[in-house]
């Protein structure tokens, strides 16, 4: 007996029919993609657009098991339908942490490696998949093989950031960070325009963490106006990692609370609120997660959901390139609620990463009769600067762009080609965007 | 630390009660049919914080056994304080009205083989004047509905089951919880169609560390099918009959 469920990715957009397949072993993920024809992994559906959606969703809920933990090492192994939060409950309090971690503890390790997430600190730490030892993989032909830079190369640099079109990751092992506290000491800058910012953040380029909350209200002179935030992990104040569930958002709210006025209200508020190179600790949890305090935060975008929209511009140009998107942005009247703007490092070798060096600008904006419009025009200018546009986060990009933007997706899909994945492994995002 | 024996090990109920057991530090002894699946649950359970795992595998239909698998985890721990019983199977309602044989081994399955368990493990706690009894029963135990009567009148008899041992055991300070969960959703229920009344695994087993940590009698999860069942108990039979439940 089978039956179909609606399910979308985290910004309620799109909305696609699907099987749920749930598998509650390695054996039996083997089984299933034996059988079914064509399908796509999914963990926690955290990604925000329509990459996890599928007519068959193979997912990943019940494989979450801890494999090996090795305390003096730091080298974990777990089943890929981990979530980071359930990682951060047995870690933290045994002095280690997550080597990158992205702004949600609600993402599995398999969906972390798919997405090749990044962190506060991928300016020094690069991506997730740099921490990544090795990993099993379900290929389509249901044999199970492990990918590690060393071992089937190819499959690992595919997989890692090639949002699950490379086969379904069983299990991971990665390498932990040591740390001392589970506190952060953050120092706060407040940069009073775009170009400000890019100078503190060149400033803080040794700083381990960070990232800024940008006002993308603010208009002329105050254009880009941000609240930095630098940390290091602290070397004192226990180990705790005081987590607490989520206050949840119990139903959709109609999405016209979040109109200009609450906005301008709250990004004003929070510009004010902050204090200029003020130093503090501040615990692990809010520190990274600020959002996983509230449960289901994308209900109060409404019924009709949200677009998030990640782009990354090269560093030349950086601050002019930045003012016009920013002003096309408020041109359109998009507004978007919270916006963080951050420093990148240096690209990595695998197939589909999203960063490269220079600036990611992360948005969100509710969905109207215009938004996709106004993001394809982003994205043209975002192609013009030599930037792109984050796969996790994309729910429109249009064929051409994304071709365009990613060269390697034609050796991308040889390694597919070769691993037996075509035809096996396929997302409503990968047909949207021509891949086979 | 607490000796904790949970008996259907793998059932996603069970295993997330035993992970909540795990991070407080307590010792666990898991009963199974599926070898590989368990040892997989068991080295989960160790990293997260059980001081001691040790698994048993057996076909609990096999009640012959019983004894042996209550004096191997008795054992095993030194002593056992709380038994959790979560093993069962969901029976298919439209089989079994075919066949004599399915609907009798899943009566077995989901009935007879926890009162020959219960039976047991009473007579332990009541000498020793000590422990909690904790099975895991259904809302579907309350009344018998056309959809599901085998699997459901299964649960009715280790609920009134539990109902008179709790009365028995009482006296010897032994405390028996049952469990009464609505829909949950698990592997067993993958064939389901899941709307706004069905609850995660997680979410269920908090509740039944709580019924157990205070010593609960009876308790529904959530608590809502209290107010359901009490209400579908309340329709006279010659309107029930009638409905499509």
């Amino acid at each position: 007996m089978t039956f179909t469920t609606t399910i979308s990715g985290w910004g309620n957009y799109p909305k696609h029919e699907a099987q749920l397949l749930t598998p509650s072993s390695c054996v039996s993920i083997q089984a299933e993609i034996r059988q079914e024809k064509t399908l796509i992994a999914r963990g926690m559906g955290r990604s925000y657009g329509d990459s996890s959606n599928a007519p068959i969703v193979l997912q990943t809920t019940y494989c979450d098991h801890f494999i090996e933990l090795d305390y003096k090492t730091g080298q974990l192994t777990a089943e890929a339908g981990i979530t980071l939060r359930e990682i951060l409950k047995v870690i933290v309090p045994r002095g280690w942490f997550l080597p990158v971690t992205p702004g949600t503890s609600y993402v599995t390790l398999g969906g972390a490696i798919a997405s090749d997430v990044h962190g506060k600190n991928h300016h020094i730490a690069g991506t997730f998949g740099r921490h990544v030892k090795s990993m099993s993989i379900v290929l389509g032909t249901g044999e199970v093989v492990k990918a590690s830079p060393v071992d089937n190369e190819d499959l690992f640099r595919a997989t890692c950031g090639g949002m699950g079109l490379t086969g379904v990751i069983i299990s991971a092992t990665i390498q932990l960070i040591p740390i001392r506290s589970s506190l952060i000491k953050q120092k706060t800058i407040k940069a009073n325009c775009i170009k400000a910012a890019y100078e503190a953040f060149e400033e803080n380029s040794s700083s381990t963490y960070s990232v800024a909350w940008i006002d993308c209200l603010a208009k002329g002179k105050s254009l880009g106006r941000s609240v930095l935030t630098f940390g290091e992990h602290a070397e004192s104040g226990g180990l705790e990692l005081g987590m607490r569930d989520p206050i949840s958002v119990p139903f959709y709210t109609p999405s016209a609370l979040l109109n200009s006025v609450a906005m301008k209200t709250f990004n004003g508020a929070y510009w004010n609120k902050e204090k200029h190179n003020k130093t503090q600790m501040v615990p692990l949890m809010p520190y990274f997660y600020p959002l996983d305090a509230i449960g289901s935060w994308n209900k109060l975008y409404g019924k009709s959901g949200f677009l998030q929209y990640q782009f990354v511009i090269p560093k030349a140009d950086g601050v002019t390139n930045m003012r016009i998107l920013l002003a096309e942005i408020a041109k359109n009247g998009e507004r978007s609620f919270l916006a963080v703007l951050k420093q990148f490092g240096k690209a990595n070798d695998n197939f589909l990463s999203f960063p490269t060096e220079g600036y990611t600008l992360a948005l969100d904006f509710k969905l109207t009769s215009s938004t996709i419009k106004t993001l394809h025009r982003l994205d043209d200018l975002v192609v013009g600067m030599g930037g792109r546009v984050y796969l996790t986060k994309d729910a429109v990009m249009q064929e051409a762009t994304f071709k365009s933007t990613y060269p390697k997706w034609e050796a991308f899909e040889s390694v597919r080609e070769k691993y037996g994945a075509i035809g096996k492994f396929s997302s409503a995002q990968s047909k949207r965007l021509g891949l086979a | 630390m607490r000796k904790i024996l949970i008996i259907g090990g793998t059932s996603a109920i069970a295993e997330h009660c035993a992970r909540i057991w795990a991070a407080r530090g307590d010792e666990l002894y898991l009963v199974a049919r599926n070898e590989e699946r368990v040892q997989t649950i068991a080295a989960d359970l160790k990293i997260r914080g059980a001081a001691q795992v040790t698994t048993y595998c057996t076909n609990l239909n096999d009640m012959d056994r019983h004894g042996e698998l209550l004096d191997a985890a008795d054992i095993a721990m030194s002593g056992i304080d709380i038994v959790l019983i979560a093993h069962g199977t969901l029976s298919n309602q439209k089989s079994c009205e075919q066949s004599v044989e399915e609907t009798l081994a899943e009566i077995q399955t989901n009935a007879l083989s926890t009162i020959s368990l219960l039976t047991l493990i009473a007579n332990r706690f009541e000498a020793k004047k000590e422990g909690t009894i904790c099975v895991i029963s259904s809302v579907a135990g309350d009344r018998g509905r056309a959809s599901n009567y085998v699997y459901g009148s299964s649960k009715a008899m280790v609920t009134a089951f539990t109902s008179g041992l709790r009365q028995r055991l009482h006296k010897s300070n032994v405390a028996v919880v049952t469990i009464k969960p609505g829909f949950v959703d698990t592997p067993m229920t993958t064939e389901f169609k899941k709307g706004l009344l069905w609850v995660k695994p997680n979410a269920v087993a908090m509740k039944i560390i709580h019924a157990i940590d205070k010593q609960k009698n009876e308790v529904y999860v959530p608590t809502f099918w209290c107010a359901v069942m009490m209400l579908i108990r309340a329709i006279p039979a010659g309107l029930f009959k009638r409905l499509k439940l």
